[in-house]
């Protein structure tokens, strides 16, 4: 469930923030390169929830542990607790229910790592504000009627509901539209306007 | 034609034409029924070697007619093995890699303890002297198989449909002996629908005069047309109406028009005519009582206080399952279910659900993406398991 049309830039990033061995629950795994990148270089234990049935199948016909299922509806199944890192990487917007899902992974994972698309980035803010239309870009293909994200945040709308949620925003890292980080030392407004994704690990 | 077989069955219940294992006194089976089973016989078959870990294992549980003959031509029928598809040299369950181990389930009718074997207390067949079976008896029983080997920890446990209960039952009460598990086309229960097909087959096996309160062998006789109709109504649980229609339609049988009569005038008549005739061949009758029995208890969150994560707490096994989208014996959300209580179980899963219109029956065809999912999951609980390629 890639559900925008970039390839994936945050998984080293979202890879490199979790520590070898760990058990690891990917929410949205979609081909399965995160879980795979994982295990190759980590070793994690790994499994995935995926919504697409075809990239389930493919999944474990490569050997990997992923099961069928939706992250507004299966997450309940799981104990607390359950995982080291629960990982929901560019699924956050597409889900119908964004603060459960998340309240649900902050309750699953001891970490949470979440990356989404940042609609503060100032492309998406120049498209509303100059052509008064829905943004269409190379990384957001989808029209507004047929798009599969339909709870689009911003970094600040996110980090407000890490706050609402009483979670911990142990790092965040905002990326530009190569996959590069973008200085660390920056004010939340800076990355809100030049950050294309964000990644976050949370704790609760 | 039919005599010959229909003989030879009887010759394969005591002394069957694959290796068995016997169990005196002082190793009786107990039961579920609360009573001890002994003297009892286990039928098996193995292909390939044990290598030296004794760590390269895979029982294969079979289902409801099944028996131990899967990768070899069943001495009975003459037909390849029932999953001939898969497992042998070089297949996706290579019996070059692997110690492939199957036998026939306590209460069958191909070589280990059934109702059609020779009680030796009284030197007839069981027949319903024998105490139902379940599916935990049965498991009881591979395990004392599996012990006989030095197996420790079998690699892998497989089987579709209430071989997959087999499976089920394996993880649940042996976890740390099955190193990964593979329930494919199963539940952890069976539904009040499935219960109800059983008892119209179990009715119309002892609604035929030659059954005779299961003593038919004494009366040199067998309830050929009550199992008949049982295999019929059965087999036709085992499709699905998309594929009889695709096969079959209104299609007629070797005539121009109807003939206003009660022969087969249909195809799908005539097809099931034909696997209820062949299936009374191979197959005795109070067996088929005794195996859709086992399945009709089976039962495993009841045996765990009603909650499913229960029947896998702790576990470490490995678990990949599959179902199939047009299975309305053991629909996707039978998987789904036990998908759900080993997530919540904190287990490995796989869940794989692939699209067919074949029916419960895909399980045993050649599916491409049946195949696939087996290929990976299996290799990868290989490499976790240390075994080479």
């Amino acid at each position: 469930m890639s559900v925008n049309g970039s390839q994936r830039v945050d998984l080293e990033v979202v890879a490199n923030l979790i520590p070898p061995r760990s058990r690891v629950l990917d929410v949205g795994s979609g081909d399965g390169s995160l879980l795979e990148l994982l295990q190759d270089t980590k070793q994690v234990d790994g499994r995935g929830l995926e919504l697409s049935q075809r990239g389930v199948n493919e999944c474990v016909a490569r050997g990997l542990s992923v099961i069928q299922g939706d992250a507004d509806t299966d997450l309940e199944f799981y104990p607390d607790k359950g995982f080291d890192f629960v990982v929901l990487s560019q699924t956050l917007q597409a889900t119908r229910n964004p603060k459960l899902v998340l309240d649900e992974l902050l309750r699953i994972g001891n970490r949470a790592i979440v990356s989404f698309p940042n609609f503060g980035h100032w492309r998406v803010r120049l498209s509303l504000f100059v052509k008064g239309r829905m943004p269409v870009t190379k990384d957001l293909p989808y029209s507004w009627y047929d798009t599969p994200n339909i709870h689009f945040c911003t970094i600040r709308d996110f980090v407000n509901l890490c706050e609402e949620l009483g979670a911990t925003v142990e790092k965040a890292t905002a990326l530009d539209a190569n996959g590069q980080k973008i200085g660390l030392s920056m004010p939340w407004w800076f990355w809100n306007f030049f950050g294309q994704q964000a990644v976050f690990l949370l704790r609760r | 034609m039919a005599a010959p077989r229909a003989a030879r069955t009887n010759t394969e219940v005591d002394n069957p034409s694959s290796p068995v294992l016997r169990f005196g006194p002082d190793k009786p089976l107990k039961l579920d029924a609360g009573t001890l089973l002994s003297p009892f016989q286990i039928a098996y078959q193995t292909y390939g070697t044990l290598n030296d870990a004794r760590s390269n294992a895979i029982l294969v549980c079979h289902a409801l007619t099944g028996d131990q003959h899967v990768a070899n031509t069943n001495p009975v029928t003459g037909k390849p093995g029932w999953w001939e598809v898969l497992i042998g040299p070089g297949k996706i369950i290579d019996t070059s890699r692997f110690f492939v181990i199957c036998s026939n389930v306590i209460g069958g009718c191909l070589g280990s303890t059934g109702p059609a074997s020779t009680n030796p207390a009284t030197g007839k067949p069981y027949g319903l002297g024998l105490p139902v079976i379940t599916i935990r008896d049965m498991v009881r029983a591979q395990q004392m198989l599996v012990d006989h080997f030095g197996i420790e920890k079998l690699f892998c446990v497989l089987g579709g449909s209430m071989g997959g209960m087999q499976v089920l039952q394996w993880a649940s009460s042996y976890p740390e002996r099955v190193f990964s598990a593979l329930p494919i086309a199963t539940g952890a229960r069976h539904s009040s629908q499935n219960i109800a097909f059983h008892e119209v087959g179990r009715q119309a096996v002892m609604a035929d005069p030659d059954w005779n309160g299961g003593k038919y062998f004494e009366h040199g006789k067998r309830p050929e047309k009550g199992l008949a109709v049982a295999r019929m109504a059965a087999h036709i649980t085992y499709l699905s109406e998309a594929a009889l229609h695709r096969k079959f339609g209104r299609n007629l049988q070797d005539r121009e028009a109807l003939t206003f009569g009660f022969d087969a005038d249909f195809q799908i008549e005539s097809y099931l005519r034909h696997q209820g005739m062949t299936f009374v061949d191979r197959f005795d009758a109070n067996s088929y009582l005794y195996m859709t029995r086992s399945m009709d208890y089976f039962d495993l969150a009841a045996d765990h206080g009603g909650r499913l994560a229960d029947a896998f707490a702790g576990t470490r096994t490995r678990f990949c399952l599959v179902s199939f989208t047009s299975d309305w014996l053991f629909p996707t959300e039978e998987s789904r279910s036990i998908v759900h209580a080993l997530n919540a179980a904190g287990a490995s899963v796989s869940f794989v659900e692939i699209e067919t219109d074949r029916g419960h029956d895909a399980f045993l065809l050649d599916e491409p993406e049946l195949f696939a999912a087996i290929n990976g999951f299996i290799g990868s609980a290989a490499r976790a398991r240390g075994l080479s390629a």
